[in-house]
């Protein structure tokens, strides 16, 4: 027998793990002031909303913020991002400002897409963010294609393509995994599993035996389990995967456990008929990332609860000031309809004044 | 001037903008070791090498998806459909993603890909292999849509999508690859073929029969056989380009003829002849001194029978038909 039996059990703790040894005090407080931004946003959003200061869906972030702020905290220069319509979280992380955001929603000019694409169309290339898709799935072959590219240029960076776990049983994804392992793609699939496709539950949706990672296994491809709640677990096992994506060109896939306080989308009507209240609750208290963040951060000396309140009362103010700037902008002319149809028609080149591109009257 | 065919007319393109620019990546089913289903990409493979000329899996809506997520960061991607009718096993990637992703992010996007693949009737393959689906992707703001019906215009063509920055798909057909007609030497200096511009392939005064791809040469065949039988002069004009299209070269030969006959393989129910039908009424109809009429394939799934086939088909004989009924 060995001694092993007589080592006391410690539970892991990724705060030990190199890339969160490595951040400093300032970026700990950072990541904790991008997740309660990206709080501030999503109810100022959701006020904005039943006011009807919008149109379209409205998929909130909020439960889930420690996902999208740990994994993209990774980034480097070379890294890119793709989502789908629950991209709000992901939009702020990367470091696109609430006012464009904002302005997306309120379907203005000053928004991100010019007001063209809404709240699950965000974008922003300059910061590796692109998008923001509707469909479900409709995104991990693009991801594919965004970790394609960058092999093909030689760069050192890889894809993160995040999906809800509704997504897992599209076609597309399963042709995604196949061709991420065949050609060797750099490229991490983030499920953030938030319990739900839509008002099914991951039992009533999904056939598996211990999560929905391991249908990895049938690309012989990396996939591991991560406790979202865990800022540091996420940056932990991410880092991981994206270094796996980086240096050995192999794909992974990482199931993210989370969990969202609102609906679907706020026309959700059912959000309290199929789970119930107590659950909801129960994550509100015990698992909620911004509240184990700030215990965490408390706890190691690195901020003291009024240094955080004060935080929170800043992302606030920029979340209502981006509503005031959302609401003071111009809205789309009808002319902006016919623009950013074709690339060459706007660049007004030889081939964009050849022939006729629209068909109206 | 030296003749090729229409397939190694695609291939002198291939291989000519591989060479223009090294972003260009031609994909697909069976492109590269296989040589193409259908040889279009023959020896590609072995000149450029498994980075530029990439065999994919029988996996549409994951290659397709891959090939616009690359075109985003600036890979141009030039997608071979083994067969277009396979289009609908990727249809989110070809009009969700592909059409839409410039406009909903505002204009912060573009996707210069290329698909390509045959898509025609006429060879008994049945309805599952046989759609023209030009009419439906032309329906997309967005895409680009072309339907070469000669080899020339097949590598003048290809050329000009290859370096255009939006998406274009064309339509080319298996019934024409073999077919060869003159293409200028490489040696005279490139041959592009814009989008948007048709070309006026029979000139006549007394009908316009407007078509394109594989119908052009049904219509001009009829041309022959009615000038030399009925004595009725042809415009023949292929419109080549169907998104952008020249709608200034069919209202100019409609303007002359005043009589038009669409000659167009799409089913008659909102297809490319419904579009050009609808423009000449509304910007040539005091012109018109008959009918505007359609010749298109008969209003059905492609009937898989050989004995039948060429005549759910447009074909010279129905063209024929259809222009002595208002000539």
């Amino acid at each position: 027998m060995s001694d092993a039996a007589n080592i006391p059990f410690v539970p892991l703790d990724f705060a030990d793990s190199p890339v969160n040894q490595a951040l400093s005090a300032e970026e700990k407080i950072d990541l904790y002031r991008t997740m309660s931004r990206i709080r501030r946003f999503e109810q100022a959003s959701l006020k904005q909303y039943n006011l009807d200061k919008m149109g379209g869906f409205l998929h909130l972030y909020i439960g889930q913020e420690s996902v999208a702020v740990g994994t993209c905290s990774l980034m480097g220069a070379d890294d890119h991002v793709i989502t789908a319509y629950r991209d709000h979280g992901h939009a702020l992380a990367v470091g696109m400002s609430m006012n464009e955001c904002m302005a997306e929603m309120f379907g203005k000019q000053t928004g991100c897409s010019k007001g063209k694409g809404g709240s699950m169309h965000f974008f922003a290339p300059d910061k590796n963010y692109w998008g923001g898709h509707g469909i479900v799935a409709g995104q991990t072959p693009l991801g594919l294609g965004l970790g394609y590219a960058l092999k093909y240029q030689e760069k050192d960076g890889c894809a993160m393509c995040f999906m809800g776990d509704g997504a897992v049983n599209q076609g597309v994804f399963h042709e995604s995994l196949n061709l991420a392992a065949l050609f060797e793609i750099p490229i991490v699939y983030i499920i953030e599993n938030n319990g739900y496709s839509m008002g099914t539950s991951q039992k009533r949706s999904s056939a598996y035996r211990d999560c929905l990672a391991q249908r990895a296994e049938a690309y012989d491809m990396a996939w591991d389990l991560v406790n979202g709640e865990d800022l540091y677990e996420v940056r932990a096992k991410t880092h991981i995967a994206m270094e796996r994506a980086r240096k050995e060109k192999q794909p992974t896939v990482l199931e993210i456990e989370t969990y969202r306080y609102y609906g679907h989308s706020v026309a959700d009507a059912n959000t309290k008929k199929y789970r119930s209240p107590e659950e909801i609750e129960k994550y509100k208290q015990h698992h909620d990332p911004l509240l184990l963040w700030k215990r965490r951060l408390i706890d190691e000396g690195i901020a003291t609860e009024e240094q955080l309140k004060a935080i929170d009362k800043e992302a606030k103010q920029e979340a209502d000031a981006s509503v005031i700037f959302a609401e003071e902008s111009p809205a789309p002319t009808l002319a902006d309809v016919s623009t950013d149809v074709y690339w060459e028609v706007d660049n007004q080149t030889t081939a964009g004044n050849t022939g006729r591109h629209f068909f109206n009257d | 001037m030296r003749e090729i065919s229409y397939r190694e007319a695609l291939r002198e393109a291939f291989d000519e903008e591989l060479a223009h620019d090294e972003n260009v990546v031609i994909m697909g089913e069976e492109v590269a070791q296989y040589n193409g289903a259908y040889k279009v990409t023959q020896g590609l493979w072995e000149k450029w090498g498994d980075k530029r000329i990439v065999d994919t899996p029988i996996s549409e809506a994951g290659f397709i998806g891959m090939g616009v997520g690359a075109s985003m960061l600036g890979i141009r991607p030039v997608m071979e459909l083994m067969f277009w009718s396979f289009h609908s096993v990727a249809f989110d990637q070809l009009v969700n993603n592909a059409a839409c992703v410039r406009y909903m992010s505002g204009g912060l996007i573009n996707c210069p890909i290329v698909m390509r693949g045959p898509a025609n009737g006429g060879t008994n393959v049945g309805a599952t292999h046989s759609h023209v689906p030009e009419g439906l992707f032309a329906a997309f703001p967005g895409l680009k849509v072309c339907c070469p019906a000669t080899p020339a215009d097949a590598k003048g063509l290809m050329k000009s999508a290859i370096r255009d920055n939006d998406p274009v798909y064309i339509m080319e057909n298996t019934l024409l690859y073999g077919n060869k007609g003159p293409v200028p030497d490489p040696s005279e200096g490139e041959h592009i073929v814009p989008l948007g511009v048709a070309d006026l392939k029979r000139e006549g005064s007394d009908i316009s029969l407007i078509s394109h791809g594989r119908c052009v040469l049904h219509a001009l065949e009829a041309a022959e056989q009615l000038s030399a039988e009925h004595g009725i002069e042809c415009d023949v004009l292929d419109l080549r380009s169907i998104r952008p299209l020249d709608q200034d070269a069919i209202i100019k030969s409609v303007m002359k003829t005043n009589r038009a006959v669409l000659v167009d393989e799409s089913k008659p129910f909102c297809g490319v002849s419904a579009q050009i039908t609808t423009l000449i009424q509304e910007y040539a109809f005091d012109y018109l001194d008959a009918p505007i009429k359609r010749v298109c394939t008969i209003d059905a799934p492609a009937i898989y029978s050989k004995h039948i086939e060429d005549e759910q088909l447009p074909n010279p004989k129905r063209v024929i038909e259809t222009v002595l009924s208002i000539a």
